[in-house]
């Protein structure tokens, strides 16, 4: 079977024809493979949903438990049959319940990885490469310019700002699901103990976490605080929050970003960031490649991000390679449009009242 | 250098004054001598080695990487020392860096003819690499590039950035190439080291000219440790004192019978200090506002200048009596050699208004009439071949009449000089001399500047925090005998006066408007009916042989969008022409 018979790209994303199913589609369709929960690529409206159970819950808290037609879960490395396809979910290390597919017939093997990152997160199963003919990456920070620090170095950033302004609070931008719980253990792991407080677009994605079994510490919500309650503290929030009038409550805060972006000085400069934090779920340049060529694939398909670097980079390697251009991912939860802003509609009216 | 590296990296994003302080403290407290001392010196710019060309540096990374991810990268981070920093290749892991011995005097040609393989053995006096990146101490940074020859330079960068974290190297990049921006004055180092103990700004100011680095003995002090390092300079800087602008608002609240006003000269602000030393010779300094060293591009006012004491005034160019345009000025600064021929035909000279010191009395504590009465007198003691004269006042009773002073300051008293002349400024008659900017004593208040309507031609994405947006606009105008006629032919480059908001519009315009593209260049569509004008304001304009249109703009920034307004009807070359013959002020538009 020609790998284009199994799987290929449309404008609603990627479409199996064997199988008749999409992954990760931006339009309601009648069948949908999940690879994770960030909006991007996980949207509500769909007719049959197979997913991670971890996946499928983060969907529901976003959307409402009414969220698709029918789900099913799937758990790690267990292979279910769908028109034919024998389609299995493997750890792809990007936040909790993230999954890489592997799609297979008539012996040809398609891995679509979804976005994943290598390396060590105690919020999500590890990564794992998965052998195949054709391995489907994304870009986000597919340049040479973008290798990642080690975590903990960028949270002893946060750790040091503590001690030197402890009558401020920190405000932490973080995307409500995912970096926001990785950056809780993080700095829990960098010995911080005070109680971290949250923007109420975070509760229930970091109360999921935690009944998950992931130790994030004591957290509470930030709502109603104000001054010396505040000082010193670190306060996680939506990265748009950092800028809205949510914001101002805080009386001179330092604003920090966590966001593989902020390795670029003008991105963090153009958010008003004080102390960028370099800390990402995505793969970074080295991570991209080590992981592409552990799969021993033959050919590499680049959804979005920045292709063309990957591309070049894979024709140097020896893989055939092309872009599929793909278009409405890598947004990730940049603004998480309609579930977060209902939930903070819905912290906005319960602090008027307040 | 690791550790000064994350130290410019904070600093590059604080933005409050506070906040740079004790960041800057915090590190001086945490950090070893000489290692701080050198941080000191970097901050305050006292460093100076040999500086590196982006093109070397662009040659190093295209011998370590590929073509085209170069490019790429260099295309989406927008800035070369960013760039390099973060794609730098690690160099292999387990074997550490080779290191590069440290140039040292005549041995610096030997380690040029073995750079290829430079020998292990000789570090940077850290000992053996332990990783990839082993750091290296600034000191030894600042020694290597003190005393290398330039044909090493390229092998001894290499060897630093492969020790370096990626921080490190972008800070060394920067430090090297002259362009570190981090927001941090020598006035705002001073002050984070008077943070470490009992000391204020100002006594840190005061003994510092005497002071080189590594600077221990300075440190030593301000932690209480130590005794007060000897000023052994007798013509020290003193900090300076420096006006607000003043707004319409202020003047119902200001009564003019307390003020004293004089011509705002729009020329360099120097401080001019002559002092016998201990063995009684006297050493003249001319220092700039914030207290750099410039007595090396004016020799020969420094020796004409024959009082003793510390005076405030304007450097400016005289030619025959009369005072020459900024423009005329600027052909004499940043001159690496300052050449009897420069001299000759630009003669500077100081137009005082201000007396600190007087034969070592402190001065600066009298309210302002009497250090001018002062001031006067040693001017008039000490005739100085016309290379310092008294800044005259300007009388006035009311506000509305320091007003028609301000608009024509050639009837009011300025005669010949009043093209030099950019505003007034009023000082308060019972007030001393305060270092720093304070409000109340001293304002300026500034003439109008010119504006012409010109349209854009032609937009480039900008730097740093503007990296993504179109904001470095050329712009153009007519050539015919009436607007809209003939070609647009460029006039100038604006980068700022816009807010944010109408930076997001004109990127909008001009990625939607594009008619070509020349690298990073954009030109935009431009033709009578169809384009953007701009209204353009500036401070000057001279003859220029570089610019096509045979015209240089002092200062110009776009001050108004003019969405309203067809291109055809923007201003034409012959107006701008007009007011260089007829002098700016009559011609500038309304």
């Amino acid at each position: 079977m020609r790998p284009e018979e199994l799987l290929h790209s449309t404008p609603q994303g990627l479409y199996s024809p064997a199988g008749d199913f999409f992954i990760d589609p931006t339009r309601p369709v009648p069948r949908a493979l999940i690879t994770h929960g960030h909006s991007d690529h996980a949207r509500a409206g769909h007719g049959a949903v197979l997913a991670t159970r971890q996946t499928l819950d983060i969907m529901a808290i976003r959307y409402g438990a009414a969220f698709a037609g029918t789900t099913q879960a799937s758990a790690y490395g267990e292979s279910v049959s769908v028109n034919g396809v024998a389609v299995t979910f493997h750890p792809a290390g990007h936040i909790l319940g993230s999954a890489q597919i592997l799609l297979e017939k008539d012996g040809c093997r398609i891995v679509a990885s979804g976005d994943y990152k290598p390396g060590e997160d105690p919020t999500a199963a590890p990564f794992a490469p998965v052998r195949c003919h054709v391995f489907i990456s994304e870009a986000t920070f597919g340049l040479p310019v973008f290798r990642h620090p080690e975590p903990a170095d960028e949270i002893a950033k946060l750790m040091q700002s503590l001690a030197l302004f402890p009558e401020r609070a920190h405000l932490v931008g973080a995307y409500a699901l995912g970096k926001a719980q990785r950056v809780m253990a993080l700095l829990r792991a960098a010995g911080h103990e005070r109680p971290i407080l949250l923007h109420g677009a975070m509760e229930k994605l970091t109360a999921y976490y935690q009944s998950e079994g992931i130790d994030l510490g004591e957290v509470s919500p930030a709502r109603g605080l104000k001054g010396a309650e505040l000082a010193g503290a670190v306060v996680l929030c939506p990265p748009s929050s950092l800028t809205d009038v949510w914001s101002r409550r805080f009386p001179d805060p330092v604003t920090a970003f966590a966001s593989g972006w902020m390795r670029i000085r003008a991105r963090a400069r153009q958010n008003g960031v004080e102390l960028p934090l370099i800390i990402s779920d995505h793969a970074d340049w080295d991570d991209l490649q080590a992981s592409i060529l552990a799969t021993g694939c033959e050919e590499l398909w680049v959804t979005h991000g920045q292709e063309d670097a990957l591309v070049h980079w894979a024709g140097l390697a020896g893989l055939r390679a092309r872009p599929l251009h793909m278009v409405g991912y890598g947004e990730e939860e940049a603004e998480n449009a309609a579930a977060e802003a209902t939930a903070i509609a819905e912290e906005t009216a319960g602090e008027t009242s307040a | 250098m690791n550790r000064f590296a994350a130290l410019l990296d904070r600093l590059a994003y604080e933005p409050r004054r506070n906040g740079k302080i004790r960041l800057i403290a915090d590190y001086f407290r945490h950090t070893p001598d000489p290692e701080r001392g050198w941080a000191l010196a970097a901050l305050t710019e006292a460093l100076s080695f040999r500086n590196a060309k982006p093109g070397l540096i662009r040659q190093l990374i295209m011998e370590r990487t590929d073509p085209v991810l170069f490019a790429l990268s260099y295309d989406y981070v927008g800035d070369l020392s960013e760039t390099v920093a973060l794609m730098w290749p690690a160099p292999p892991r387990g074997e550490g860096p080779s290191p590069h011995p440290l140039p040292h005097g005549e041995r610096a040609l030997e380690a040029t003819d073995r750079a290829p393989s430079p020998p292990r053995g000789e570090g940077w006096g850290e000992g053996e690499p332990a990783s990839p990146t082993s750091d290296v101490p600034l000191s030894a940074i600042v020694h290597a590039f003190t005393h290398m020859g330039r044909a090493e330079m390229p092998a001894v960068l290499a060897s630093l950035l492969d020790r370096l974290d990626e921080t490190g190297r972008w800070a060394l990049l920067k430090l090297i190439t002259g362009g570190l921006r981090i927001g941090v004055s020598a006035r705002l180092a001073k002050t984070a080291v008077a943070a470490l103990g009992a000391r204020t700004p100002d006594e840190i100011e005061l003994v510092w000219p005497g002071l080189a680095p590594p600077y221990e003995a300075l440190f030593a002090w301000a932690e209480g440790h130590g005794e007060k390092p000897e000023t052994e300079d007798p013509a020290p800087f003193r900090p300076v004192m420096l006006s607000h602008p003043i707004e319409d608002a202020d003047f119902a609240t200001l009564d003019p019978a307390d003020f004293r006003a004089e011509w705002k000269w729009d020329g360099i602000r120097v401080q001019a200090v002559r002092a016998a030393g201990p063995d009684g010779r006297h050493v003249t300094r001319l220092y700039s506002r914030t207290g750099e060293d410039i007595s090396g591009a004016f020799p020969d006012l420094a020796e004409a200048l024959a009082f003793d004491g510390a005076v405030d005034g304007e450097l400016l160019i005289l030619r025959e009596g009369r005072v020459q345009s900024f423009n005329v000025l600027q052909q004499r600064l940043n001159r690496k050699v300052v050449s009897a021929k420069l001299i000759a035909e630009f003669p500077a000279h100081i137009r005082a208004y201000d007396l600190l010191v007087e034969v070592g009395e402190d001065l600066r504590d009298l309210p302002f009439d009497a250090r001018r009465a002062r001031l006067a007198a040693l001017i008039a003691a000490h005739p100085t071949e016309g290379r310092l004269d008294l800044s005259p006042l300007v009388p006035f009773a009311t506000w509305d009449e320091l007003a028609s002073a301000r608009a024509d300051p050639a009837a009011h008293g300025a005669g010949e000089d009043a093209e030099a002349v950019e505003g007034v400024m009023l000082k308060r008659a019972d007030t001393p001399y305060l270092p720093g900017r304070p409000k109340g004593p001293w304002w300026k208040w500034k003439r109008d500047p010119h504006s012409v309507d010109a349209v854009l031609m032609y937009a480039q994405r900008g730097h740093g925090k503007r990296s993504s947006y179109y904001s470095d606009y050329t712009f153009g105008v007519w050539t015919g005998e009436r607007s809209g006629e003939g070609e647009l032919v460029p006039v100038g480059k604006a980068y700022f006066g816009f807010t944010d908001a109408e930076l997001i519009e004109i990127d909008r315009f001009v990625r939607r408007h594009t008619v070509n593209r020349f690298g990073p260049v954009r030109e935009v569509v431009h033709t009578p009916t169809e384009g953007l004008v701009l209204e353009v304001a500036f401070e000057g304009l001279a003859r220029s042989t570089r610019h096509r249109s045979g015209l240089a703009m002092r200062f110009p920034r776009i001050a108004r969008l003019r969405w309203d307004k067809p291109p055809g009807e923007a201003d034409r070359l012959e107006t701008l022409e007009a007011m260089i013959e007829g002098g700016l002020r009559r011609a500038a538009t309304v």
